[in-house]
């Protein structure tokens, strides 16, 4: 990262950590409305700075790295397909839909990822009430940027463990996923503690409804990104040798 | 039939088997949303109904909730942009092998 841009990145973390004040907050899947205000804000603050990397991360992969935009492209076509399913879960009886995000995040990073995230939860909260303006900071935060961090990062340690690349990138897709919906418990439930247990009583409430649904989708999402992969690296090597995702051991 | 594509057959079996399992599984369920799901647990946890304070920006320009059908038009939008990428780029790749290779092979008989 150039200095530039480090320090913009820096400062847009400052001002996250000290501001209360903020524009308008966006996010993911908590529903328009169901958040308090301040948690609105505090949650699109928090998603400047990663958005702020993501935009740079992005910039510079353009500049040094031309012909990988073909790649980025197709990620977040990726999230779009992914996010706009809506499917059945054995569990709970319930429909939900995957996140997509795991695919970019191993690719171009999980700071990239956070910008493509927010376009298709902009388009979801927009066009579908799906989500919604106001949670759009909180949502953006579990699915852009919470998810594709632990993705990335279960990916690099299963890598360094020297674990099957394929396993690897099942379960980091999956539980990058998996995560993200967590995530989207904790918002809930640190704004709706209940009244006999507190934040932790009602944060295994919502798990209680989001994780069950979420299971199946989390490996149904991480057979697609393996399958994905396959695809990529039969037809797309010399992009992917470009981002240094694969190489190294051939 | 390549060792890859076989791969691929299997992972795509599995997903349809997962998604498609549930249906039987589960006669008569609801199957309905769980971000609705999520909204029913707050009015179970808060004890009373809560009231948005915000209604989406579309709901409040056409005064009322989308109706269902032009909702999943909108879902088919979402997936029709993201699938035509991902094949037209797809595409791309998969000819500019078989060029590359062709230029490989091309010029080896010329040696």
């Amino acid at each position: 990262m150039k200095k530039t841009e480090k320090r913009t990145v820096a400062l847009a973390a400052v001002f996250a950590l000290t501001f209360g004040i903020a524009p308008a907050a966006n996010a993911m899947h908590i529903m328009e409305g169901y958040l308090p205000v301040q948690y609105c804000v505090i949650w699109g603050i928090l998603c400047i700075p990663f958005l702020a990397a993501g935009f740079f991360s992005i910039r510079r992969t353009m500049n040094e790295h031309r012909k990988t935009v073909i790649l980025l492209a197709m990620s977040g076509a990726f999230i779009f397909v992914i996010s706009s399913l809506k499917i059945p879960s054995v569990i709970s009886g319930s429909c939900s839909h995957m996140t997509g995000t795991g695919l970019g995040a191993l690719l171009f990073g999980p700071a990239a990822v956070s910008v493509l995230g927010i376009i298709v939860l902009l388009f979801q909260a927009m066009l579908l009430a799906h989500g919604g303006l106001t949670t759009l900071g909180a949502n953006t935060f579990s699915m852009a940027i919470a998810g594709p961090f632990v993705s990335y990062g279960v990916f690099w340690l299963l890598k360094k463990c020297h674990v099957n690349r394929r396993v690897g990138i099942f379960l980091a897709a999956a539980l990058g996923d998996l995560f993200t919906y967590c995530v989207t418990s904790f918002q809930l439930a640190i704004c709706y503690p209940s009244e006999a247990g507190g934040i932790g009583a009602s944060l295994i409430k919502f798990l209680g409804v989001f994780a069950p649904t979420q299971i199946p989708l989390a490996v149904i999402e991480g057979l697609i990104t393996v399958a994905v992969m396959i695809g990529l690296e039969a037809y797309a090597s010399p992009e992917l040798k470009e981002l240094r995702f694969i190489g190294e051991e051939k | 039939m390549t060792k890859n594509t076989k791969t691929v057959l299997v992972l795509i079996l599995a997903v349809v088997l997962i998604a498609a399992v549930p249906l039987f599984a589960l006669r008569g369920a609801q199957f309905g949303g769980s971000d609705d799901a999520g909204s029913v647990m707050v009015k179970e946890i808060t004890g009373g109904e809560y009231e948005p304070w915000f209604t989406p920006v579309l709901e409040s320009a056409i005064g009322g909730e989308l109706p269902g059908e032009v909702e999943s038009l909108f879902f088919c939008i979402q997936t029709g942009i993201g699938v035509g990428i991902i094949a037209f780029c797809m595409g791309r790749l998969v000819e500019r092998k078989k060029w590359m290779k062709k230029e490989a092979d091309g010029h080896d008989s010329n040696r």
